[in-house]
């Protein structure tokens, strides 16, 4: 048996079956990460003994009966933005360079009490504001698919570390696309929860009405399975949704007939590449083959979407990062002449380029004399959007289209020119605005090798809908997670073929 | 362009937000911001009168807590990240002068 | 002829609520702990922490606001409030600015003689921020987020007030309101209240309002009083010599009775205020609002009528006493033990007035348990110690709330009535001075009093003065 093929689900069983232990589990994923990491840098940090300890408490508990759960005993990597206590937690960031949080979020705590083993935690762009994950403090992540392309950002250290097999599962964080656009070209699940379904206490704050929580994973069932484990009810957290169902694994059906599924016009015209093009109306045409009901259809205001999402997301962002200045905890500059130039200082230094940018816009559309004109204006056009998705989901049960507008881009190349950058959001960050669940499943590869992915959309609280949707395509297909990243003892083996 | 952002309004937002630019970053920072601001401007063309701004997507009010005391001392913990601290207070440069 | 010049000014003042708990997390509010020990992720700013709202604030926050007339806001919402200090953990602060708890009050208020509504603009909930503790020598500054958290509310008034006289009339007013409510403890010394003075000067009879300016750390009444004066004075001279008043903040130093404009260049005053994505909106129901109203404990008018009736006391007395919500607490459980209101009326406003003088405290500031005093008025009332013994008794329960039986007992204090010992006392009295006697004899009623004194000091204090008097007469008599 390789253990590093099997998904999370295929591990969780095979150790409650005793034919492999956590620990067996977390040596596999530690020697990998040993072969790929110099060439790959998916991890900020590794937690090889914590490991190994986590590993053994829970195989005690899965023998004591305690642990039942299905991905008890299985490794998983979590985003660095997300706060574990006594772990190191930077946010990609110099200001956080040597923060190690008094708390851990609920999130990860609700993965713990489900016997998760946490092996470390992942790269991505500073403070989730990058789409590449290449404005890192610590060094760009490459995509295991081809390492001199991006992984996709912000959580592209979770991506690229599921689709390397550096780990079983990962969380990311999504605030514009953070989760979905890295997953569609690292070629893995990812997926977006409604806004309020998974506890944000501990989530690093970056646009706090729009950040989620949500999985990473080789394939539907286990995408299901997290989410099902990571959403909670937190009375921690103001904005957390009490929820009905959380039994996502249920929508793990092989049936979507009669399931009305719109492809808004409006998504698959100018500016998207051929060959993603042409893979997304294939995968409409699978759902359909299998009784799914397609339609195209106009969603309107999408060019509106980018805008009014960095107007939100950098206002939101300059108030949320005023808490680095050096006096609690973080980075503090070395000189400074007084407490003005020590926070100017510190900032300056503790913060990369990107971020900056962010934050400058942010307080710039937030003063006086500009507030109505740009944060407002850009509230108002959140409740157009809202609107322009109710219509839409008075029609259609899924809306269908491409994560992003193309495969992923070569290093480098993004961020010489930022609303370049940006546009590539397109598809993603309307679905931040209105809150709505939305996830990334890989259905091939474009010509380069590159993986592509198309985005499910959903209406509020309608995740099942969306998991049923994917699951059928994936038992339609071939299952992307079986032809692994070609990297590693593999890749010398079979040649260098990129 | 149609936005202009002056040096002056670079110094302004540098010292809202805390930020001390080089003059490099900062000519970036104005032909950035220029770049984005003509961009945002596009939502001129979409008419929101008598929109009602939305905030919170969905309709959840009233959340509270009960007034009990639950938390501990936790000082510790709390000094534990200090970049600087003295007995058991953060230290900060002189706050008057 | 020097010009007229007319005082115009408004008040923000800030209110720290009784909660047991901070506005957004857990920790407790109680003053006076080690630094940093009442501290969470919350209240300190930490990455990733979020706050939670304490369901006491608001309800504190709309009892205050129905008590002054105000409107609730049936929709209201926080807001961020962004600048960078040390003492605010997150270097913005949670507060409310588009759609503030209670708007559109008033408050009446009587100055000179007269009556007069000052109104309130709006009134707001919000955190308090941290300590910050000055160390001269070292050129740095100590950060303690005890009280970081701590709720508060911001009440505005309207730049309705004219006088010192004025302000002081609103605030007493504003304090002995949130009193009664339970609210607050309105404390000054503490900072459990402070206010903030916006004041401006124009000419008599202009109707435009002059630039004001915003005076903070104002940390007692008189401070207030002084700093209106000062600042008045300052304008003035500026108007005169012809200079514009610049609107700025200013912070009020009471040694040097000066004040000095607290700007800098790094401060750009411009809070970039926005709705706080974290928390949700408060949606107060016309129910929420009766149930508060119906809660509303009984507020001093009120309070005030029911004594005339219930207890048969003066409306001076009831005035007078109902003036505390403390003061009218241990009337009200004191009158309870010894069933004597009009007693227990006037051991407060007579000896408890004079004792709070004397030792500069505030009727707040009363430790001794209204049980010692009732228990003390029937001491007295059953004749069991004198009046003299008993005011010593009463200081001893003002400072060291003593149980007056006990201490009576004790210290033999008791009143002697054994006639044996009068009667040698009075005679020896009687013998040693002849000239009183002679006096008294001779019409001169009050040579008496010396007489008495000379038996009580026999008797050491002890004796019944009225026992005293009488049998004093009787022997004098028979002389
Ligand atoms: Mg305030
Ligand atoms: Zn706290």
């Amino acid at each position: 048996m390789d253990i590093l093929s099997l998904t999370a689900l295929q591990l969780g069983k095979a150790i409650k079956e005793r034919e492999a232990s956590a620990a067996d589990a977390v040596r596999a994923v530690l020697d990998r990460v040993k072969e790929v990491e110099p060439e790959v840098n998916s991890y900020v940090t590794l937690d090889e003994e914590g490991a190994f300890q986590q590993a053994e408490e829970v195989q005690r508990l899965i023998e004591a009966g305690e642990f039942t759960g299905p991905l008890a005993g299985v490794p998983v990597a979590v985003k660095d933005n997300i706060c574990i206590e006594g772990q190191l937690t930077t946010c990609g960031s110099r200001i956080l360079s040597n923060f190690k949080p008094v708390y851990t979020a609920e999130a990860v705590l609700n993965l713990k009490k489900a016997g998760a083993v946490v092996i470390g935690k992942t790269n991505m762009d500073e403070f989730a504001m990058g789409s590449t994950t290449e404005t890192s403090y610590y060094g760009s992540t490459k995509n295991p698919h081809n390492l001199n392309h991006v992984p996709g950002g912000s959580s592209g250290g979770s991506c690229a570390a599921v689709a390397a097999r550096e780990c079983y599962y990962a969380l990311g964080s999504d605030t514009g696309g953070s989760i979905r656009q890295p997953s569609s070209f690292c070629g893995v699940v990812g997926l977006k929860p409604t806004y309020g379904t998974v506890s944000r206490y501990g989530l690093v704050a970056y646009g706090s009405s729009l950040d989620q929580i949500g999985p990473v994973a080789k394939d539907v069932p286990d995408c299901a399975a997290i989410l099902e484990i990571i959403s909670s009810h937190d009375t921690k957290d103001s904005t957390s949704v009490k929820r009905k169902n959380y039994h996502f694994t249920e929508a793990l059906t092989e049936d979507v007939k009669g399931l009305k599924i719109g492809i808004p016009r409006d998504y698959m015209g100018k500016g998207l590449d051929k060959e993603v093009e042409e893979a997304v109306r294939k995968a409409a045409k699978v759902l359909e083959e299998n009784g799914a009901i397609v339609e195209e259809f106009d969603l309107s205001l999408v060019q509106y979407a980018i805008p009014a999402y960095y107007v939100i997301a950098s206002a939101e962002a300059s108030s949320n990062l005023e808490r680095f200045d050096g006096v609690k905890y973080g980075y503090r500059t070395a000189d400074y002449r007084d407490l003005h130039n020590m926070y100017k200082k510190t900032r300056s230094e503790g913060f990369g380029a990107e971020v900056k940018r962010r934050i400058m816009l942010g307080s710039f559309v937030l003063s006086s004399g500009y507030y109505d004109a740009y944060y407002l204006k850009a509230l108002r056009t959140k409740a157009l959007i809202k609107q322009a998705f109710d219509r839409a989901f008075e029609k259609y049960d899924v809306i269908l289209g491409p994560t992003a507008p193309s495969t992923a881009p070569e290093l480098g190349k993004s961020l010489t020119d930022p609303m370049k950058m940006y546009l590539g959001d397109i598809y993603t960050v309307a679905v931040n605005l209105a809150g709505l669940p939305a996830m990334s499943v890989p259905v091939g590869k474009d010509s380069r090798g590159l993986p592509i992915g198309i985005q499910l959309i959903g209406n509020s609280f309608q995740e099942k809908t969306l998991l049923r949707a994917a699951y059928m395509y994936e038992c339609a297909t071939e299952k992307w997670h079986e032809t692994s990243a070609n990297i590693g003892k593999e890749a010398q083996e079979n040649g260098k073929t990129i | 362009m149609k936005n202009k952002i002056t040096d002056e309004v670079i110094d302004y937002v540098g010292i809202l937000a805390k930020l001390e630019l080089s003059p490099a970053e900062k000519e970036a920072a104005k032909s950035d911001m220029e770049k984005m601001l003509d961009y945002i401007d596009t939502l001129n063309e979409l008419d929101t009168e008598g929109i009602t701004p939305m905030s919170h997507v969905f309709p959840v009010n009233n959340v509270f807590r009960e007034d009990i005391v639950t938390n501990g001392n936790n000082r510790e913990a709390i000094l534990s990240n200090a970049p600087l601290r003295k007995d058991d207070s953060f230290e900060v440069p002189k706050t008057i002068g | 002829m020097a010009k007229q010049y007319e005082t115009v000014i408004g008040l923000e003042v800030h209110v720290e609520l009784a909660t047991k708990t901070k506005i957004f997390c857990g920790c407790s509010t109680e003053f006076g702990g080690a630094p940093n020990t009442h501290t969470c992720p919350v209240c300190t700013g930490m990455p990733g922490s979020l706050p939670v709202l304490n369901k006491q604030v608001v309800e504190y926050a709309m009892a205050i606001g129905l008590a002054s007339n105000c409107k609730i806001t049936q929709v209201c919402k926080f807001d961020r409030k962004n600048y960078f200090y040390p003492d605010n953990p997150q270097n913005y602060q949670i507060s409310q600015l588009y759609l503030p708890i209670a708007r559109d009050g008033y408050l009446e208020i009587e100055s000179g003689g007269l009556k007069k509504k000052v109104c309130i603009h709006e009134m707001h909930m919000e955190e308090d921020a941290g300590k910050l503790v000055h160390d001269e020598w070292d050129d740095t500054s100590l950060v303690d987020y005890n009280r970081s958290g701590v709720p508060l509310v911001e009440i505005v008034s309207e730049p309705d007030m004219r006088s010192a006289e004025e302000v002081i009339s609103y605030l007493e007013k504003l304090r002995m309101m949130i009193q009664y409510l339970g609210a607050s403890d309105c404390k000054l010394q503490e900072g459990s209240m402070r206010a903030d003075v916006n004041l401006s000067v124009r000419e008599a009879g202009s109707e435009t309002l002059g630039t004001r300016t915003e005076m903070k750390n104002l940390n007692s009444f008189k401070a207030i009083a002084r700093a209106i004066e000062g600042e008045r004075e300052r304008q003035i001279e500026l108007l005169e010599e012809g200079k514009p008043v610049i609107q700025e903040t200013r912070r009020w130093d009471d040694n040097k009775e000066h004040s000095y404009a607290m700007r800098s260049k790094e401060d750009a005053q411009d809070y970039r205020y926005f709705p706080e994505p974290d928390l949700v909106p408060i949606v107060i129901s016309d129910e929420w609002i009766a149930e508060i109203k119906s809660r509303q404990p009984e507020l001093r008018s009120e309070k005030l009528e029911r004594y005339k009736a219930e207890f048969d006391i003066p409306q001076y007395d009831a005035e007078i006493i109902t003036e505390s919500k403390r003061m009218a607490d241990i009337f009200e459980a004191a009158t309870a033990v010894c069933k004597k209101p009009k007693k227990v009326a006037n051991w407060l406003m007579v000896e408890t007035l004079r004792l709070l003088k004397e030792h500069n405290m505030e009727p707040e500031d009363i430790r001794f348990s209204p049980e010692n005093l009732g228990k003390l008025v029937e001491l007295t009332e059953a004749g069991t110690i004198n009046s003299s013994v008993a005011k010593e008794v009463f200081e001893k329960i003002f400072t060291d709330n003593i149980n007056p039986e006990k201490y009576v007992e004790e210290n033999g204090l008791k009143t002697v009535n054994d006639e044996g010992a009068m009667k040698a006392a009075i005679e020896k009295a009687i013998a040693d001075n002849p000239k009183s006697v002679e006096d008294y004899l001779g019409g001169k009623e009050k040579a008496i009093g010396f007489l008495v004194g000379q038996v009580m000091k026999a008797m050491k204090g002890k004796a019944n003065p009225g026992m005293v008097n009488q049998m004093l007469k009787e022997a004098l008599q028979e002389h």
